[in-house]
């Protein structure tokens, strides 16, 4: 599943299964689910036998053509749904292929000795060994070792990813493979359960189920057909008032073009692309219900690290203290990073070198000092000279006494003053003299602050998560332009402030990776779990975006309003249509009854027999000629509701009002040219 | 069409939009339960009622609750009724001597006034004694009225509140509204009418001797009250056979213009009583401004129509525009006006007949009828029904802003789009059905006096008129017949309750949900674009089922009448 997948709609690889698969859903058993294409479907039905033992004015020709029209209309739905899960099981073989055949290496007791099981044989709880070269057997948590893992098979993306006992990078996958070193994985999914399962499962539309919006929809629809049907069925009584009687082929005929046919056939179609465009995305949604709920989100908690910045702090400043020299900062600073290889060390030598010209190689008797989790301090020993640079307050801590100076009080303001402005201060001592500290400025994105503004206009709230320290937040929050900040947010922090705005009414949608985000996003109506997170937290997300990027919560929120809006839009079009089929069949029917009635035939349409072809032709045809629409979704642009409807009920309210009268008279013109009627 | 015609019509549209706020605010103040002024006088008669029969008036009710006290309560007054109809020769007040009522005459008026349709299969003053004109309708005059504005507080409550599993006491409702709304505003509306010189008097029939020395007995009665209420709950059963066209029912040009503006007065109101109680008087405002260009459209044709006149009689020599069955006092611009705003509203009273009005000049009122009355509407029908649209459409157009559904607040989802769904069904399946089974029917085809299209016209008004609880008649059609007086009684009841129940059904659903707040991305239902959305869902899903009745009724009949073909 490459990432840049984007095939066209219409290849034959995709077209020729679809074709088949459209007659399989012919089955009444599985047509029922959608009863406006079932009603269709048994008028066609009793159109056929009637077509055999009917008995009317109507020639057999103009009737065979109604009922071939009809049958259409059914497969052309029974094709777009086809089509559209077409798509998605071309992407579940290729998921396939990665599942075959994975054989466990399964421990036995604590080891060292294992046996080989298949995969399918697996139980909860089991360790299994994964060695160089291995396909990780299932779903589990790192329980020992570390290793470079690519997950290809899966996000597509083929850099490997560090997997790792404990921390937030302990989920692996089933189907990825270990290029280095090995570990051992503890099984936390039954067998046919896992996240491959899921996704096969998913992207093949298997466990497909109507989301809330499907279902009103479908209400709706079943609703309007009543209404035509009893409209349609009470007119033989008005008409033998006039003293005739209209042939039920031509009631059939008024009662399909009536029908909203065209949304019922398209409805799960958009909801089968809209998950697939999802997928294509590189996200997972777990069920259709987060897709729609996304759409709805009216907050939006964004991780400041990776979201708004870009995750590296770039040093811009360097501010001596104590009477040091900013130059002789500088170098301490170009030595202490010499060796750091982070993004943040590397900056720190580029800074160095551009503002003081200073060049420096490593020295041979160098001794590096490493970053460690205990000392939070890193640095190099040259000789006697010991440089070390860290946050402000575990240097101090590495040199007991130091804080009382008079330079670690100027170092206190500058470090105050570099927060205030939004960057995090670093800093740098020499043999225990505070020399100053390092701005390094957290660098906001570019163009972030217009997708905050778009956002903003769509009426989502934006709220930066951010473990800094509220002067530091503020001044990041207020260069990237979101509506508001939780600085040195704790889980508890960010649970609680989603529940205050779901007390409010208000949806809301989050990002997380770490056990600890798991349950926020449990709690978020829209959970996007970073797949390169725990297990915990992609069980309790309702997303899982593979890339784990977690700006694209972002674009979820457009998927999913571009879901619900290419829903209402054909809905509006389907509805809208029915004015012109109206002014089709209406005088087609009645004219033999009240020859006056002739003037309701706005169109010009040529005898009654084509005005009711036509119209059911254009009824047939209109589906598939919005197959693409709907598979692709209607254009989205963000921006208020107010303009958005009034550009959508332009294009399909009015447009679903005039295209019939066009094209209807169209087909007129053809069925008369072609002597079909 | 002249311009004092038109200056008729549209000044009687501005004066009802500058008492929209004030009668939306007492109406608030009843909805709200508060205190007005006239609780100084009132107040301990409210409270005495309420200790008589035992009411708690702070007592909340479910939706089903507020529904089955609503539902006893009708049932009761029907059976009541009926009783006193069927009853008629035996009790006392029947200084005519008139007889007891046919069971399906007496069924068909019990379900009539019931129902706020008035709907009358009999020639009021020749059938009724006056005991059962007091005792036995007038009191649906004011209750079913008050049923009415109680049920559109119900629901005004299901948008307003949050997460609440209760829409109000009906009780409470129907007191407050009786009490402090509808007896008052009659008071002074009868005291009105009588110094315009409509009797209101007990005694029966006074003999005169008319200007050429015959001897004429004209009957008179307690017609003021009856006017009143006639007209401020919609009701539209008049005194007299001939309605609001009868000199002693509406005597001079300023009572017909207060009774236009009576029939609309309440159903404004609460456009304003809605906004407010969702906490945004700009959506009252939308729906009325929806409302009100579906209004003028209206009255625009059948002026028009009626103004322009019938080219056959053009043809015959009488020029000008259509006089047949109008009260020359009142010209057409004012029966023209009266008729649009009788049947928007489902008052049913009539100054003139609708059945001799031109083809499309009497279409228009029964359109606005199978519209379901959300023009204006009866009171409180009106609104409730009009809401039913506004759920719909939301949910049609709701999603292409890219959201789920939601009306002020509150997330329309498959609950309220079914049962929405489901009351807006009854209305062409209860008009269309019947009228179809009886254009099949001998019995059915016996009512209609004309042949041809209107004849076919009369059947389907009369449908129309019972089902939507209008009441009024296009004439023409012998109703007080069994099978007219069951069907029609039978559509006036389904035609109320049916779609009453899954309205208040929505407005429990709608008070259990949590309040979703505004913002940008929410759909707006205020403004232009919402209000030509509303108008156009109504025409098309509301309006355009019944284009097929339409075109072989009105529609056939207005084609051969230009081509100079009668039947």
């Amino acid at each position: 599943m490459a990432k840049t997948q984007s095939k066209s709609l219409f290849t034959a690889d995709l077209v020729v299964p679809a074709i088949k698969a459209s007659f399989v859903k012919l089955n009444p058993a599985e047509l029922i689910r959608n009863p406006v294409m079932f009603v269709t479907a048994a008028v066609a039905a009793l159109m056929t036998i009637l077509l055999v033992v009917g008995q009317d004015d109507l020639t057999t020709g103009f009737k065979l053509q109604l009922v071939v029209w009809l049958w259409l209309t059914v497969l052309f739905g029974t094709f777009a749904e086809a089509l559209a899960e077409g798509r998605g099981k071309a992407q579940a073989a290729s998921l396939r292929a990665a599942k075959a055949e994975l054989i466990a290496k399964r421990l036995i007791g604590d080891g060292p000795h294992h046996d080989s099981v298949p995969a399918s044989q697996l139980k909860i709880g089991d360790i299994v060994l994964v060695e160089t070269g291995d396909l990780i057997p299932s779903d589990g948590e790192v329980v020992a070792g570390v290793a470079s893992v690519n997950e290809a098979a899966i996000t597509g993306e083929s850099a490997p990813v560090i997997r790792e006992a404990g921390g937030d990078r302990s989920a692996v996958t089933a189907g990825t493979r270990v290029i280095s070193d090995e570990i051992r994985v503890k099984v936390t999914v039954e067998p046919g359960k896992g996240f491959l399962d899921r996704m096969i499962a998913l992207v093949e539309g298997a466990e497909r189920q109507k989301t809330p919006n499907e279902v009103a929809l479908t209400l709706l629809l079943v609703g309007l057909t009543i209404i035509f049907l009893i409209a349609v069925a009470t007119v033989p009584g008005f008409a033998s008032y006039a003293g005739g009687s209209i042939p039920v082929a031509v009631l059939a005929a008024l009662l399909i073009t009536l029908i909203p046919t065209t949304i019922a056939a398209l409805l799960s179609a958009i909801g089968i692309a809209g998950m697939d465009r999802l997928v294509r995305f590189n996200v997972l949604a777990k069920s259709g219900r987060a897709v729609e709920a996304a759409g709805d989100v009216d907050v939006l908690l964004l991780d400041k690290t990776g979201t708004i910045t870009i995750g590296d702090r770039q040093a811009s400043e360097f501010r001596a203290v104590g009477g040091a020299s900013e130059a002789e900062l500088a170098e301490a600073a170009l030595l202490a990073s010499l060796a750091d290889e982070t993004p943040e060390g590397r900056s720190i030598v580029v800074l160095a070198k551009d503002r003081f010209a200073l060049q420096r190689t490593m020295p041979a008797d160098a001794e590096v000092i490493p970053f460690t989790a205990q000392t939070r301090v890193s640095g190099i020993r040259i000789g006697d000279a010991l440089i070390q640079k860290g946050a402000v307050d575990s240097i101090l801590r590495a040199h007991p006494g130091s804080g009382e100076t008079a330079a670690a009080t100027e170092l206190r303001r500058v470090t105050d003053e570099i927060a205030r402005a939004g960057g995090t201060p670093l800093a740098v001592a020499h043999n225990g003299r505070l020399l100053g500290a390092i701005f390094l400025k957290d660098v906001v994105k570019a163009g972030i602050r217009e997708r905050f503004g778009e956002l903003r206009a769509m009426g989502i709230r934006t709220v930066m998560i951010t473990g800094d320290n509220p002067l530091t937040a503020a001044a990041i929050a207020a260069e990237a332009g979101v509506d508001d900040f939780l600085a040195q947010a704790t889980p508890e922090d960010k649970l609680a402030l989603i529940r205050k705005e779901q007390q409010g009414g208000k949806l809301v949608a989050m990002c997380g990776d770490g056990t600890n985000d798991a349950p926020a996003l449990a709690q978020a109506d829209v959970g996007v779990a970073m797949n390169t997170g725990t297990q915990a937290a992609r069980e309790a997300g309702n997303m899982v975006d593979l890339d784990s990027d977690p700006t694209k919560l972002i674009e979820v929120v457009g998927l999913g309003k571009q879901l619900l809006m290419t829903r209402g839009a054909l809905t509006t079009f389907s509805v809208a249509n029915d004015v012109a089929k109206y002014f089709a069949i209406i005088p087609a029917m009645f004219v033999a009854l009240y020859p006056g009635l002739g003037v309701l035939n706005v169109m010009g349409l040529a005898t009654p027999e084509s005005a009711i072809l036509s119209a059911i032709i254009f009824n047939a045809l209109i589906i598939p000629l919005l197959v693409p629409l709907a598979l692709k979704g209607v254009a989205y642009r963000p921006m208020a509701a107010g303009p958005l409807l009034a550009r959508n009920l332009a294009v399909y309210g009015l447009g679903g009002l005039i295209a019939p009268f066009i094209g209807i008279k169209i087909i007129d013109l053809l069925v008369g040219g072609l002597g079909l009627a | 069409m002249t311009f004092a015609g038109w200056a008729l019509i549209l000044g009687f549209v501005a004066i009802l939009i500058a008492l929209t706020k004030p009668v939306g605010l007492w109406l608030f103040a009843l909805y709200e339960g508060r205190r007005t002024p006239l609780h100084i006088v009132l107040g301990p008669v409210e409270r005495s009622f309420y200790r008589l029969s035992g009411i708690d008036p702070q007592a909340e009710q479910s939706w089903r609750r507020y529904a089955l006290h609503m539902l006893l309560f009708n049932a009761m007054l029907m059976a009541f009724t009926y009783a006193v109809l069927r009853l008629q020769g035996v009790l006392p007040g029947n200084p005519q001597g008139l007889p007891g009522l046919s069971p399906h005459l007496a069924f068909n008026t019990a379900i009539s006034f019931t129902t706020n349709t008035n709907w009358q299969s009999y020639g009021g003053e020749s059938t009724m004694s006056n005991l059962s004109q007091m005792l036995g309708l007038t009191i649906h005059n004011f209750l079913s009225a008050a049923t009415g504005i109680a049920l559109a507080f119900a629901l005004f409550r299901g948008f307003a509140r949050r997460q609440a599993q209760t829409i109000g006491n009906f009780w409470a409702d129907m007191t407050r509204v009786t009490l402090y709304l509808l007896l008052p505003l009659c008071v002074a509306y009868t005291l009105f009418l009588i110094a315009s010189g409509v009797p209101q008097t007990m005694a029966g029939v006074v003999d005169v001797t008319t200007l050429e020395g015959a001897k004429q007995s004209l009957l008179l009665g307690p017609v003021a009250s009856q006017e009143a209420i006639k007209m401020i709950g919609t009701n539209g059963g008049g005194f007299f056979n001939a309605n609001s066209a009868h000199p002693f029912e509406n005597p001079t040009a300023l009572t017909n213009l207060v009774q236009m503006l009576s029939i609309f007065l309440i159903g404004f109101g609460l456009t304003w009583t809605f906004g407010k109680a969702v906490g945004n008087t700009r959506q009252g405002w939308a729906i009325l401004a929806a409302m009100t260009v579906l209004f003028l459209a209206g009255v625009t044709v059948t002026y028009w129509q009626e103004a322009a006149g019938n080219p056959i009689l053009h043809a015959l020599g009488t020029a000008g525009g259509n006089m047949e069955g109008k009260e020359v006092r009142f010209g057409i611009a004012a029966s023209a006006l009266f008729s649009v705003v009788t049947t928007a509203a489902s008052c049913g009273a009539v100054n003139a007949m609708h059945d001799s009005f031109t083809a499309l000049g009497g279409m228009i009122p029964l359109f606005n009828m199978q519209l379901g009355e959300v023009v204006i509407g009866g009171v409180g029908a009106g609104i409730y029904g009009f809401l039913l649209f506004a759920i719909l459409t939301v949910f049609v157009a709701g999603l292409m802003v890219g959201r789920t559904p939601e009306y002020v607040g509150k997330k329309i989802e498959s609950r309220e789009v079914k049962l929405a769904v489901l009351a807006i069904a009854v209305l062409p399946l209860m008009i269309l059905g019947f009228a179809s089974l009886s254009s099949v029917l001998e019995q059915g085809l016996a009512g209609p006096l004309n042949k041809g299209p209107h004849g076919f016209s009369e059947i389907l008004y009369a449908f129309t008129s019972a089902v939507a609880n209008n009441g009024s008649a296009f004439a023409g059609l012998t109703a007080n017949t069994p099978y007219y007086n069951w069907l029609l009684g039978v559509a006036m009841w389904v035609g109320r309750f049916f779609i009453i129940v899954p309205m208040l059904a929505i407005a429990g659903s709608l008070a259990a949900k949590r309040y979703t707040p505004e913002s940008a991305g929410s759909f707006p239902t205020t403004g232009a674009l919402w209000v030509g959305l509303l108008v156009g869902i109504i025409l098309i899903v509301g309006g355009l089922t019944f284009l097929p009745s339409l075109a072989l009724g009105p529609i056939a009949d207005h084609l051969a009448m230009i081509r100079g073909q009668s039947f």
